[in-house]
């Protein structure tokens, strides 16, 4: 039997004294996709930011395993350390701060926690080099300053161009499909589905089928007022893409009376 | 309209003493003085002694002066220190290791104030002098520009050091020289062997159409105190152009005062960096008048400092000539119990129209016990001006920091990049490339707390 790399049980977390998460429960093996819909609020992100360890939310209940380590516990650079990647929805811009020489560091720090030799320069560039391709990344955006000034689809970009850099266990996506054009949806499934593999995992959070259609979910899963309320097969996402919330919403809703 | 009000008004001699004034460490520095001038040769000795003079008159601003407020001088003025003239300790190695600029720069080594010949490399060519001042002082340009404008008469540490007067740098670039090659004048305070003063003297002169880049660099040694107390007299004739760069990473056991007095005549163009990464106690003093039409001056500054160091950087900008230009920027990043100072004075004058004068100080603080006073002050006497001031003190950024972190990199590492980050805007308007390097790598030691 396979152990769940990912292992989420009855997640309870909030913000401010305000409920999002309320008993949230998700599995993910090795090697699968998971792609997370829902309706806008419905605590997409706020899962992701809990998963990457963003102090902000108290977790109340619950508890999440990562490769059989409580990752509640971890820091940020931690979970990073241990194979953990955020591609943040909005990505912040940091002024002063060069893509290469932030991603160098933080690729030599995740290599020292592997027990591996730091990159030198040279190396890096050439590991730089190969990875840019996979996503057709500018050269000049790796010059600059992370983020900054950058359009809201170059962002994203360059938010799986991270991903390909530091080579994590799980990738979480999200919504790093909103705001990209045509064009760049496919290079930016493209890259992702290089990136996928037998060993890593990702967690696609996304509104659109079309998205799915590149990246191919093993499962879908609705999140509704801070819980999954229903799983599925790709097929879900098509159904959903069709018939809109309503219907789940009705059904939760019916449930509780 | 009264010239006057630029400078801290001194005290008239009939006055009664108030409170903002104190004779402690007159007498200390004044016997320390007799002694010191038994050694010296007779040049400058008129000037020495008006100053000393002047330095019994005025005694010592107290913390309730305010232009001192914020700085406690007792450290300064109680310490019993010496003036160490025996260099001999010093080695070639010693200097190395301090020495943030390239091969090709042409350096001037001071220890304890006095002149190092064989650790320097002497430019005395018929044409550009970079040189020590002592052995200049017969040249006309000593004579007439030397004290001209440092204001010795209001300032009492202008005084002490003009009373201590012996030798410095003395760079003259005359007309239409480029010089291509940097220049620097390396201070070290030694107190390896007693708590050591040194009262340094430097003289800059461009000629009409020069174009020079110095740099300035303040240092110190042991396990004593040290303290210096430097004044700086730079004249720009017409058309000329320089960068003059301040480094100051002297050791926590360091008391450093300097007042560095500029004097810019029309179409001149000053670019200063102030950068204060080390010392215990920093006051700077930088004084610009704009004396002729269409100059610029642009100031950049950063200090970086944390458990008890006190950084304080008072600045004025004199735009007493129309259609001149300023832009002064000064950022600090405070840790611990550190204090940070910010005086920041423009004046524009009644005929200074078309005046454009900017300034900002940014500070982060990275401790709730950190400080900064920040104080900008703008006499605007012209009605055709722009001028604007801003300042600032915030945290990190949060999020960034998240941002960093969720991408491996720990906690501490990732404020450095911040840091660092914030930092950057005032290394980068440094132009000479090696020093450029250095300060950065030493902002960064200094920001992991490795120094
Ligand atoms: N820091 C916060 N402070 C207050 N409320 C918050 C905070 N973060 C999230 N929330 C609230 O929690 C709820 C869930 O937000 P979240 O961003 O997780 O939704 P989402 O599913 O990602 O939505 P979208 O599809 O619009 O991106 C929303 O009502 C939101 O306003
Ligand atoms: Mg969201």
């Amino acid at each position: 039997m396979k152990t769940p790399i990912l292992e989420i049980r009855n997640l309870q977390t909030g913000v401010e004294g305000k409920q999002i998460l309320n008993g949230l429960s998700l599995s993910v093996n090795a090697g699968e996709v998971h792609a997370i819909m829902g309706p806008n609020g419905s605590g997409k992100s706020t899962l992701a930011s809990v998963l990457a360890g963003k102090a902000e939310y108290e977790v109340t209940g619950g508890d999440v395993k990562f490769f059989g380590e409580s990752l509640l516990e971890m820091s940020p650079e931690d979970r990073a350390r241990k194979g953990l990647f955020l591609a943040f929805q909005y990505p912040v811009e940091i002024p002063g701060v060069s893509n290469a020489n932030f991603l160098k560091t933080a690729v030599n720090e995740i290599r020292k926690s592997k027990g591996l030799q730091p990159m030198d320069s040279k190396e890096f560039l050439l590991f730089m080099k190969e990875k840019m391709k996979i996503v057709e990344m500018d050269k000049n955006m790796t010059q600059r300053s992370v983020n900054e000034g950058f359009s809201g689809g170059e962002k994203k970009r360059n938010e799986v161009f991270q991903m390909a850099m530091l080579e994590p266990q799980l990738g979480i996506l999200d919504e790093t499909d909103s705001g990209l054009d045509i064009d760049a949806l496919r290079i930016v499934a493209n890259g992702v589905n290089a990136l996928r593999g037998p060993e890593r995992s990702f967690l696609v959070i996304t509104h659109y089928q079309r998205l799915l259609d590149y990246i191919v979910p093993d499962y879908v899963h609705v999140l509704y007022k801070g819980r999954i309320v229903r799983s599925g097969g790709k097929e879900l996402a098509l159904e959903l893409e069709e018939k809109g919330y309503d219907w789940i919403r009705n059904e939760t809703e019916n449930v509780k009376v | 309209m009264s010239m006057e009000p630029i400078v801290t008004v001194a005290r008239e001699k009939a006055k009664v003493k108030n409170a903002a004034w104190s004779d402690t460490g007159k007498d200390h520095f004044l016997s320390s003085l007799e002694k010191f001038r038994s050694g010296m040769n007779g040049q400058w000795s008129g000037l020495r002694r008006d100053a000393a003079s002047r330095v019994r008159e005025l005694g010592f601003p107290t913390s309730k002066h305010e232009e001192w407020k914020y700085t406690n001088l007792l450290p300064v003025l109680t310490t019993a220190f010496h003036i160490n003239t025996d260099i001999s300790d010093v080695t070639a190695a010693d200097i190395r290791s301090l020495l943030p600029t390239g091969k090709d720069t042409e350096l001037l080594v001071f220890v304890n104030g006095v002149f190092h010949e064989t650790l320097s490399t002497l430019n005395t060519g018929k044409e550009v002098i970079a040189g020590n001042l002592a052995a200049f002082h017969t040249s006309e340009n000593v004579n007439r520009h030397l004290s001209r404008y440092a204001p010795v008469s209001t300032e009492p540490f202008v005084a002490l050091n003009t009373a201590f007067l012996s030798d410095g740098a003395f760079i003259y670039i005359p007309e239409e020289k480029r010089y291509d090659r940097p220049l620097h004048i390396l201070h070290l305070n030694d107190g390896r062997k007693m708590p050591s003063m040194s009262h340094p003297r430097n003289l800059i002169v461009a000629g009409k159409g020069v174009s020079a880049n110095i740099t300035e660099s303040y240092h110190s040694l042991g396990t004593h105190t040290s303290f210096t107390n430097v004044v700086t007299e730079v004249i720009l004739s017409e058309n000329a152009s320089l960068e003059l760069t301040r480094v100051q990473t002297e050791n926590r056991l360091s008391s450093h005062i300097s007042f560095t007095e500029v004097r810019m005549d029309r179409d001149t163009q000053f670019r200063t960096n102030t950068i204060t990464l080390d010392g215990n106690f920093v006051r700077n003093n930088l004084h610009i008048v704009m004396d002729g039409t269409n100059g610029s001056a642009i100031l950049n500054g950063l200090y970086i400092a944390d458990k008890n160091q006190v950084i304080d950087n008072h600045t004025l900008v004199d735009h007493a000539s129309p259609n001149c230009f300023s832009k002064e920027l000064y950022k600090g990043i405070l840790d611990d119990k550190a204090q940070g100072v910010f005086n920041g004075k423009i004046f524009v004058r009644q005929d200074a129209q078309k005046t454009n004068a900017y300034q900002s100080n940014k500070n982060i603080l990275l401790s709730n016990d950190a400080v900064i006073n920040t104080k900008p002050q703008l006499e605007i006497f012209a009605d055709d001006v722009k001028c604007s001031h801003g300042a600032t003190a915030g945290q990190l950024d949060e999020e960034a920091l998240f941002y960093l972190r969720s991408r491996g990199i720990g906690l501490e590492e990732a404020r450095v990049f911040l840091n660092i980050a914030f930092a950057a805007e005032v290394i980068r308007s440094v132009s000479n490339e090696s020093l450029r390097e250095y300060l950065m790598r030493i902002a960064k030691m200094k920001l992991r707390k490795e120094i």
